[in-house]
């Protein structure tokens, strides 16, 4: 009997913290809205102590002004969805990469006109470029315009063969 | 090629942080150092904002900027931690003096024509990132993953500094001799970087720093090898300039205070 009560409460607090996550990782990144921060990678755990509902995220990049808007976003998730006692947590270890980053995420990025990571983001040859496929004609014709873009985590490129200009999400 | 920058006979402060020492850790000390070298130079390139010379450019040094000053948020949080007595990133940011500042001269000096705002990153970014990537296994954790962030980002920089320092240096006629001209002012303030004193010393003896000079052969190799493909010459100077790690500055720190200081100066408190 004891056993069985036990599992009861264990199961209502996994479908507690299942709810928890589930509203923090709806959170959009506001810079790519079409990626939510679970495909990002940027969501690393979502824990609840003492009834605080603790969620820990780890940066793109140490610079990304998107954090704290993300940060804010997330509490407001957590409150709509009846978590009133909640806070976000930062962490850098281990570095956010873009092999962090969902299959889910990587197909929503190109239907939203953005070059998704290509390879691995191991590399560390000095120069030479990636070789980036356009998000548009799938063409892999393409020539890299800045290694730096509108974020800090996109580069710009231009198709040679449908003359688009696209962000590539580069890797890091 | 002269080796002097490797050399063991390079100068040493004698006694940098006697008036600090008194209260500051030796890691409070070290955390300021990398901090504000990345506060400075990120200061720095936030100038061209809106005045590079193309439009791609303007992104990639304000991007460039931008990391460097998401690291200086970094270290600088966390030497508030450390030192324990109140001060937030802000505060140490933008309410000390400039003798209080512990970043490298290099960092601090005026931006420049284009060529030497590249070649500076150059010479930064590359032992920068080699830095960081050694400090990713300090003993200090939170030290460790502000530095392994901080490395991936810097290899962006380097690369794109390399790319423009050839492509400057093996230029026009122009192009070449201003970005010559750039490493030759340079080089002289390259060896603050291998500098090392009684607080390196002693988070050397913990695990927590790292000495820099082990990085220095791999580094000038690499950079060796871009200043030949720019068809540059690496001066042969053997004397560095020297202070700022101690908090002796060149006159250039304290207008660059004067505009990065300003709002907090002006409307003490002032938020977003």
């Amino acid at each position: 009997m004891i056993a069985v009560s036990l599992t009861s409460i264990a199961c209502q607090q996994s479908a507690t913290a299942a709810r928890a996550w589930a509203a923090a990782a709806a959170v959009v990144d506001p810079e790519v809205p079409i990626l939510t921060i679970a495909d990002l990678g940027v969501l690393r755990e979502v824990r609840i102590t003492d009834g605080v509902v603790e969620v820990v995220i780890t940066p793109t990049y140490l610079g990304c002004p998107a954090m704290a808007v993300i940060a804010l976003d997330i509490e407001t998730a957590l409150v709509k969805a009846g978590f009133a006692r909640c806070k976000v947590t930062t962490v850098l270890s281990p570095p956010w990469t873009t092999d962090f980053m969902s299959e889910a995420g990587r197909v929503k990025l190109r239907s939203f006109g953005i070059a998704p990571p290509a390879g691995k983001a191991s590399r560390r040859a000095l120069f030479g470029e990636e070789r980036v496929e356009c998000p548009r004609c799938g063409s892999a014709q393409t020539t890299r315009v800045s290694e730096f873009g509108s974020t800090a985590c996109k580069a710009l490129y231009r198709c040679c063969v449908c003359a688009e200009p696209f962000d590539y999400f580069k890797c890091i | 090629m002269t080796s002097a920058t490797c050399s063991s006979a390079l100068p040493r402060a004698a006694d940098p942080d006697a008036a600090l020492r008194g209260s500051a850790s030796p890691l409070f000390i070290y955390l300021l150092r990398l901090g504000d070298n990345a506060l400075m130079l990120g200061h720095r390139l936030s100038e061209w904002c809106g005045h590079a010379p193309v439009l791609e450019e303007d992104l990639a040094l304000a991007n460039m900027g931008l990391d460097l000053i998401g690291q200086a948020r970094s270290f600088l949080t966390y030497a508030g931690e450390v030192e324990a007595s109140g001060r937030d990133e802000d505060a140490l940011a933008y309410l000390r003096e400039a003798g209080e500042y512990r970043n490298i001269l290099l960092v601090e000096l005026p931006r420049g024509d284009f060529a030497f705002t590249m070649v500076r990153q150059l010479l930064y970014a590359g032992l920068t990132q080699r830095l960081f990537e050694a400090l990713a296994a300090s003993c200090d954790a939170t030290l460790a993953g502000i530095a392994a962030k901080g490395a991936k980002e810097l290899a962006y920089h380097v690369r794109h500094a390399a790319e423009w320092t050839i492509r400057l240096g093996d230029g026009s006629e122009d192009s070449h001799r201003r970005t010559q001209l750039a490493l030759d002012e340079l080089w002289p303030y390259t060896g603050e970087m291998l500098e090392i004193d009684e607080v390196e010393r002693t988070l050397i003896g913990q695990h927590i720093a790292v000495d820099p000079s082990h990085l220095c052969p791999g580094w000038e190799q690499a950079l060796a090898a871009v200043i030949a493909e720019a068809t540059l010459q690496r001066p042969a100077h053997t004397w560095m300039h020297s202070g700022g790690r101690i908090g002796r500055h060149s006159e250039h720190l304290g207008h660059l205070l004067s505009e990065l200081q300003y709002l907090q100066r002006a409307y003490p408190g002032a938020k977003w």
